[in-house]
């Protein structure tokens, strides 16, 4: 494992490295450490690699993610893993707002909570957080899962498309648009196998309720005509 | 966007160190805003002694310092950069009086407990200037700006102070002051900028002094202040932080046996002894923390 230390190498210059690694090298294994709440650490990666960051970090951790396998032994702050494609992204403490934003593929885990707007505009990415997440989670998610262990803050699922929201705890609020489904076999299956990435055991399966788009807002309703 | 920043030392043995703690609090938030800086200290109050920071404006200080001693007797008067700080036992209605009847003189804030400086630049030259590191005391706030909605100047620069020992930081943006700095002035709280953060502290001086706690009054603030913001507010007892609703503008909480600190980012706080053992969280939208005597 090649140890990366931000005290003492620039964050562009660790970024850098990680960003453009030697394709014929086999070191694929890194450990960041003193990563000091820095921004945009492990941003852009897009080869085959685990790296490890030793600390709490600031915003857009693994943004834009490919392929890497990226562990924050610690909290993160905006946007982690947000635009993520493909890879995983794994949050051991807390995450802060936008967790997920936009990511159109890849697994993102977190272990404590997510503050607001956690898998906002979501295209593909599976969320899995083992806490709670705060206020306008999956706000306008289009595709990809968001499971949630805990409990939700107001107006989940505002405005949804096709995303699916698998909650343990109670959402305060639904938003615009957010409907509770029924869970059938395929939905079970899902379900199980996204916790089984997050290593979750099967028998917290269990009381979770899935949430949707009751698709009431995809069409324009002439009822509400003179509301414009 | 502005950083801003709070500490409040529960451990005693940090006291001299309060100064150096803020100086690398200051100096991480200097990328969330380099057009100006300011911070309060709060040390602990001597009786019967009021400090008032005053803001000088030109280069005459001998003759403003020997006019003043000669109307106030009993003064005290400590030059850092461009501000001073008076101390003496004279009430506030009369030295403020006097302060005022000299053009060039801004007076700041004022108290038994707290001493402000702000000023237009970047964070990293300001607190320099000001030496902060070598401030002791009890809790401190701090702010550096990116200016939005009013001038780049030292007016325009945060911490607002509108009342005995009080102070507020804030990053966001208020859209109902104009209303709200109307209706302040007619219950005579005075206001004298155009800047939104200073309606709010004048809204908390006002909550004050109808005898309602910071924590009550910042409750309050939030059906009563239209805006998005993270307001950090100092009095001699302590601090208090607050999220508006929506929660758009960012904050983080460590506390750990010896402190609280408050800032806008984690790195902030990176440098802060034992930080990583202390319990980190973000303050909940619409809920208000506080923390003091």
């Amino acid at each position: 494992m090649i140890k990366l230390n931000l005290k003492k190498d620039s964050l562009r210059k660790v970024n850098d490295l990680l960003q453009n690694l030697d394709q014929k090298s086999n070191d694929r294994s890194f450990k960041i450490i003193n990563p000091d709440g820095n921004h945009a650490i492990c941003a852009g990666l897009k080869e085959e690699m685990d790296v490890i960051i030793d600390g709490h970090v600031g915003y857009y951790c693994a943004g834009m993610n490919m392929k890497a396998a990226v562990t924050v032994n610690g909290n993160v702050g905006t946007g982690v893993a947000e635009n993520m494609m493909s890879g995983s992204v794994h949050v051991k403490g807390n995450a802060s707002q936008s967790a997920g934003a936009t990511a159109h593929g890849g697994t993102l885990i977190v272990d404590g909570d997510t503050s607001s707007r956690c898998g906002i505009s979501m295209k593909g990415i599976d969320i899995i957080v083992k806490g709670s997440v705060g206020h306008m989670s999956a706000f306008m998610a289009q595709s990809g899962n968001l499971v949630i262990c805990g409990d939700a803050g107001d107006a989940l699922g505002d405005s949804i498309y096709e995303a699916k929201i698998f909650i343990k705890g109670e959402p305060k609020s639904l938003g615009a648009d957010c409907e509770k489904k029924n869970m059938n076999k395929k939905d079970q299956d899902l379900l199980k196998s996204l916790l089984k990435k997050a290593s979750i055991d099967e028998n917290q399966l269990t009381n979770f309720k899935m949430y949707g788009s009751a698709r009431k807002l995809y069409n324009f309703n002439i009822d509400n005509v003179s509301e414009y | 966007m502005c950083g801003i920043v709070g500490l409040y030392l529960k451990n005693k043995k940090y006291n001299k160190d309060l100064g150096k703690f803020l100086t690398g609090m200051m100096n991480n938030m200097s990328t969330r805003g380099p057009d100006s800086a300011g911070f309060a200290i709060y040390s602990t109050e001597r009786k019967k002694k009021y400090k008032y920071s005053i803001c000088y404006n030109e280069n005459n200080i001998k003759e403003i310092k020997k006019n003043l001693s000669k109307e106030i007797k009993d003064a005290k008067i400590k030059i850092i950069s461009d501000h001073f700080v008076l101390e003496t036992s004279l009430k506030p209605l009369k030295v403020i009086s006097i302060i005022k009847s000299y053009d060039n003189l801004n007076l700041v804030g004022y108290g038994s407990s707290i001493e402000i400086f702000k000023q237009v630049g970047n964070p990293r030259d300001v607190v320099n200037n000001f030496s902060l590191k070598n401030f002791s005391g009890t809790h401190a706030i701090g702010h550096t700006r990116m200016a939005t909605e009013s001038a780049i100047t030292t007016d325009g620069s945060h911490p607002y102070s509108t009342g005995e020992d009080e102070c507020l930081v804030h990053n966001g943006s208020l859209s109902n002051h104009n209303n709200l700095r109307r209706t302040l002035k007619k219950k005579g709280i005075e206001i004298k900028s155009q800047n939104d953060t200073e309606v709010a502290a004048g809204y908390i001086s006002n909550g004050l002094s109808n005898k309602k706690s910071l924590k009550d009054t910042l409750i309050d603030g939030l059906k009563d202040l239209d805006g998005f913001y993270t307001f950090i507010s100092g009095t001699k007892n302590g601090l208090a932080i607050v999220r508006d609703e929506i929660a758009c503008k960012p904050a983080v909480v460590a506390e750990t046996k010896d402190y609280v600190a408050i800032a806008s980012e984690f790195q902030a706080m990176a440098h802060l002894p034992n930080v990583n053992k202390g319990k980190i969280f973000e303050p909940e939208p619409g809920l208000v923390y506080s923390w003091g005597k």
